[in-house]
């Protein structure tokens, strides 16, 4: 197990404006073209992201979001084991006291058929998802999330200065 | 395509032996990438397989726990009842291995063991103990794309496996397959998958293992794949003198097409690759396997596809290819690793931390991950930026050809789309073939299996 290197910038001049994002797999799923295609995704509007890359078990993500204090973490999951990996990762960041309020989402083909059911869903935001993005649901959702999640740490930034 | 000839009878329990005299015989090795969890469905995967009609050898592949030596979550699952993702061979060792493999060894019908795994030890033990002699991977394909092992350690388990597995086999032919020219599935130029496969060889030849096959995985474009091929030919006839070695290809891994019409045409359009360009084995992916895991049915539809086209395309004939510049890089990415020492493991460590060796979109923390590559129009896969490896980048002017989520989500699905749109337009001008060319209908996932009586001929 290794710890994170750094972040490499998948674009050669992301604007350095915008949220910091934690992107990372979860503990089971070794995929990676998904995450590769989020970076890119969140460069090009202007995020910087910290790709943990695939089978990120719960401690790592812990120590990662200590050590990158981002504004979001966005998990990526398509191996079917969404649900049980993401509810594992998702309250060992609740846990912790420091990482409780830590805007944090899930999303990608989270169920073994595809399209978690609403149950799963509402499992998934009690343990402490902010959001939840299906596969159906497009990209779309996911953006307006950002898009509100960046005006709001802006304006964090100006009352707090 | 018919032949009265049989399927060549090995006493010695020889993989590359099968493979060569199938070879010799004129014809391609098919094999599936069949893994089930209980083993009586495994037993009958593998029958079948034997069965088809086809000249075949047959794979266990073994599930996502097993892989990363969570055996304590193998017992747990099988426990509670629930089927794992492929055939846990550790947890299986003993009886149930051998109850598997009963009156299946010794008959020449190779198997080899399929795993993942960059700690493998107690896998080779298991295969070993179960009297097989075969199986794949490598020190830097089964570590860099897939988790988070270092390289170091990679390299450390390979080699200890490697030598035991060289040892420990009685009466048996040891073989590995590398798994290097087939790094991330897609998308990474075809120079830097036939190094690493070369490279992955020659590590295997250091410790002890005699008996090697280089993959290749089917990439974007028919002629680059053919000179790719025949550039790995080239550089293992120069760098393995001393080994028994043959070529396996790789039927498409990336993004699939989404019709089983065109997902049977880019299988058959592996299998014609492989024949025209000399690989002496083919690993079929079915139609079904984008979606789920594989019935039996569809496997052997997939190893009878593959085989029915392959003797098609050898009854025509073909320009040669030569290697092109897919040779000159994977020479300069060989060299360029040899040159960092004699002992290989410590080579390729040393070559990834210094960028010498480069995956392009690969996280892991020991790829330097400077690299890019892009598809250019003809469909043929180029490097825009090449970091620290020792071969030119050709920096991408296209709007097309540039890095972009919308560009790169347009690479990962070129191949699916095209074949689609080939099935589609193959089933406007003649419906008859609207089953894929060889005009056979594909199983549907509850058909049963198909007779296991036709003991195969070379189909």
């Amino acid at each position: 197990m290794q710890p994170v290197t750094g972040a490499n910038a998948l674009l050669e001049r992301p604007a350095p404006v915008g949220l910091t994002i934690l992107l990372t797999g979860v503990a089971s799923d070794s995929h990676t073209w998904n995450l590769v295609f989020l970076q890119l995704l969140f460069e090009e509007s202007g995020h910087r992201v910290v790709n943990l890359g695939p089978c990120v078990p719960p401690e790592l993500l812990v120590d990662s979001c200590r050590a990158e204090r981002p504004d979001l973490v966005v998990m990526s999951s398509v191996n079917g084991h969404g649900v049980p990996d993401g509810l594992r990762a998702v309250q060992a960041l609740r846990r912790a006291a420091d990482l409780a309020e830590l805007p944090t989402v899930i999303g990608g083909k989270l169920g073994i058929a595809g399209v978690p059911g609403s149950a799963e869903v509402r499992q998934l935001v009690e343990a402490g998802f902010d959001a939840v993005f299906t596969d159906a649901d497009g990209m779309q959702p996911l953006d307006a999330f950002l898009t509100t999640l960046a005006e709001r740490t802006t304006l964090a930034g100006i009352e707090a200065s | 395509m018919t032949s009265t000839q049989p399927r060549p009878v090995l006493l010695t329990g020889s993989f590359g032996g099968y493979v060569r005299a199938a070879a010799a015989a004129g014809q391609l090795v098919v094999q599936p990438r069949m893994g089930m969890s209980a083993p009586a469905a495994m037993r009958a995967g593998l029958l079948a397989t034997r069965d088809a009609r086809a000249v075949t050898i047959g794979t266990i592949t073994l599930d996502s726990y097993t892989r990363v030596g969570d055996h304590a979550a193998v017992a747990d699952t099988l426990a509670r009842g629930i089927d794992l993702n492929g055939y846990p061979i550790v947890h299986f060792a003993g009886d149930t291995n051998d109850a598997l493999l009963d009156g299946l060894l010794g008959t020449g019908f190779p198997i080899q063991v399929r795993h993942g795994s960059a700690a493998p030890g107690a896998i080779f033990a298991a295969i070993g103990q179960a009297g097989l002699a075969a199986s794949e991977g490598g020190p830097v394909s089964y570590c860099l794309p897939y988790g988070r092992t270092a390289l170091t350690d990679s390299v450390r388990h390979w080699a200890a496996a490697c030598e035991t597995f060289a040892s420990a086999a009685a009466g048996l032919e040891p073989h590995l397959e590398t798994f290097g020219g087939c790094m991330m599935g897609q998308l990474c130029p075809p120079s830097l998958l036939v190094a690493i496969s070369v490279l992955e060889a020659m590590f295997f030849r250091q410790h002890g293992i005699r008996s090697i096959s280089l993959s290749y995985a089917q990439q974007t474009n028919a002629v680059q794949d053919q000179q790719a091929i025949a550039a790995l030919r080239r550089l293992a006839t120069e760098l393995l003198p001393d080994v028994d070695w043959h070529v396996v290809l790789y039927t498409y891994m990336g993004v699939y097409p989404a019709s089983p019409e065109g997902a049977c045409i880019l299988l058959e359009e592996s299998a014609r690759l492989a024949v025209r360009s000399g690989a002496e084995r083919l690993i079929v992916k079915t139609v079904a396997e984008a979606h789920r895991i594989p019935t039996v049915a569809e496997n052997v539809f997939a190893l009878e596809t593959a085989a029915a086209a392959a003797g098609d395309e050898r009854s025509l004939s073909y320009p040669a290819v030569d290697d092109g510049e897919v040779y000159a890089e994977a020479r300069a990415l060989v060299a360029a690793v040899l040159d960092c020492s004699a002992d290989l493991g410590r080579a390729l460590r040393t070559a990834f931390a210094k960028g010498y060796l480069d995956v392009p979109y690969c996280l892991h923390p020991d790829n330097a991950g400077r690299s890019r590559s892009y598809l250019d129009s003809d469909g043929q896969l180029r490097w825009a930026v090449t970091g620290a490896m020792p071969i030119p980048g050709r920096r991408a002017e296209r709007a097309g050809h540039r890095l972009s989520s919308a560009n790169l989500l347009s690479w990962l699905t070129y191949v699916g789309r095209k074949f689609d749109s080939i099935a589609v337009a193959a089933r406007l001008s003649r419906p008859e073939l609207a089953g894929g060319a060889s005009a056979r209908p594909a199983p549907t996932p509850d058909q049963g299996l198909v007779p296991a009586s036709r003991r195969s001929t070379f189909a």
